[in-house]
């Protein structure tokens, strides 16, 4: 499915959209691991919680939970939530 | 950018010569919003800027393994993504990122887990341990490396031990970006011997390589009010292994200026030896290359809301030649008046030179050095961002 990084992450994946498989988005997260190592944990820590200024949706809609199923044709958005200075 | 100001002139470096070292020395700037090197001349009169890199990542340490003066790593994460270290074969011309950085052991089901927040703190290990690192972290933790800095592996002797889940406290016990475990020492002489420190959490000291541990707290003052026997309540803000006498350490703590002489494990204040109106309170401590009677300190002001600026707004470098028994002001060439300076703990360093060189960073980012032990000094770089740490190495 396709998953569009936020300009942090690209850094990883040299482009703005990747695709990745997984029937969850933990599946998802770990294939784009694999792709790209080190961007999962930019992303979730070693506790398995999304970080404090990353969201992720998927078809619009915020998902919080890493266990959450995804289709093939799901679209998954992953945003850095912008704050500080 | 840097610009030249003060005696020591700065240029800014092409980029095709980047990273080339043309000089003996370099300083090493980690800042809240990237890091730069510093590359000076044989005298360190002269610096090429090397920077930024990692614009916008906040640095909180970088550092050159003196094992091969080739090495780079760097302590690294932004305000939105978690942490990583990078590491650099090249002297910062290609950077890699640690394949596994420093992570706490994922909790048991149900249980509250501890997450890094940043990796503050790095020491190359012992010249007889190749590849060996070690990491200290916000919230406290420490870390191990034995390939380099690509995979680190936590101690659970402190990192999951009850006691001294306890000892560290909750965030709100730490600094306020966050409590760190730092001041990771290790004796030359001994590979089973270190030591670190927590902000808060104390002192703590190893014998049998870090598998157990006792607390190392004796002749330290705390806040008043609080009990000195626990260790959740000390602050110690940076300690420092004398090169030239490895059982002597010097202690900059919240609460005072301090001296150990081992076998002895009670802390000495030699603070209470500094003149009163600027008192002894600081963060970073920097000992003598070759004399371990030698030391320096910046004091920032403790009193009523802990301020941590510049006495008065006058900075000045305090500089013991005996042990801690008396304190000489070195303030030539700093501002005389109207500078409300902070330095934070990392941000201060000598050189091995002869005479030694002194640098240190400001949080209002301006890089300050002095050629001669501190009789004068000049800046060499403003309008940095906020300075993390400071390093001075020598290359090959």
């Amino acid at each position: 499915m396709k998953v569009l990084i936020p300009g942090a992450l690209r850094s990883y994946t040299e482009k703005g959209e990747a695709e990745a498989g997984g029937a969850t988005l933990a599946a998802v997260l770990a294939d784009l691991e694999r792709q790209y190592p080190g961007i999962r944990f930019r992303m979730i820590d070693e506790q398995d919680r999304i970080r404090r200024h990353i969201r992720i949706f998927v078809n619009g809609g915020q998902v919080r939970d890493l266990s959450q199923p995804l289709n093939a044709t799901d679209e998954v958005v992953i945003v850095q939530a912008l704050s500080g200075g | 950018m840097a610009r030249t100001t003060g005696k020591a002139a700065v240029r800014k470096q092409k980029p095709a010569a980047r990273a080339r070292s043309q000089g003996r020395m370099v300083v090493l700037v980690a800042t809240r919003k990237g890091a730069w090197l510093y590359h000076g001349d044989a005298k360190r009169k002269t610096w090429r800027a090397d920077g930024p890199h990692f614009l916008g990542h906040v640095i909180s340490h970088l550092v050159l393994d003196p094992r091969d003066r080739r090495t780079l790593l760097a302590a690294a994460k932004t305000g939105h993504l978690g942490p990583t270290v990078f590491r650099s074969t090249d002297l910062g011309r290609t950077w890699k990122e640690a394949a596994r950085p420093p992570a706490f052991a994922k909790a048991a089901d149900g249980q509250p887990g501890r997450a890094v927040d940043h990796t503050f703190w790095l020491t190359p290990g012992r010249v007889s341990e190749p590849n060996v690192w070690y990491a200290g972290t916000s919230p406290q933790g420490l870390f191990r490396s034995d390939d380099g800095g690509v995979n680190w592996e936590p101690f659970s002797s402190i990192n999951d031990d009850p006691q001294y889940r306890k000892w560290m406290g909750t965030v709100q016990d730490g600094t306020p970006d966050g409590p760190k475990l730092h001041s990771i020492i290790l004796d030359p002489r001994d590979p089973a011997h270190l030591y670190f420190a927590m902000s808060g959490g104390g002192v703590h000291e190893s014998v049998d390589g870090g598998r157990n541990w006792k607390t190392l707290l004796k002749g330290l003052d705390v806040v008043e009010g609080f009990d000195s026997s626990e260790p959740t309540f000390h602050d110690p803000h940076c300690i420092r292994i004398c090169p030239s006498n490895p059982d002597r350490l010097y202690q900059q703590n919240h609460c005072g200026i301090y001296r150990l002489d081992r076998p002895s494990d009670m802390w000495v204040r030699i603070g209470r030896n500094m003149p009163k109106r600027v008192g002894d309170v600081g963060f970073p401590m920097v000992v003598h290359p070759r004399d371990a009677d030698s030391a320096w300190v910046l004091p920032m002001n403790g009193t009523t809301v802990w301020p941590r600026t510049s006495p008065d707004g006058k900075p000045a470098v305090y500089a013991t030649r005996n042990g801690g028994k008396t304190w000489q002001r070195l303030d030539a060439g700093l501002p005389a008046d109207e500078a409300w300076w902070t330095v934070k703990r990392q941000a201060m360093t000598a050189d091995a030179s002869d005479p030694v060189g002194l640098y240190f960073g400001t949080t209002s980012g301006e890089l300050w050095m002095s050629r001669d032990e501190g009789r004068r000094w000049a800046c060499f770089a403003r309008h940095l961002p906020e300075i993390y740490s400071v390093e001075a190495a020598e290359l090959k």
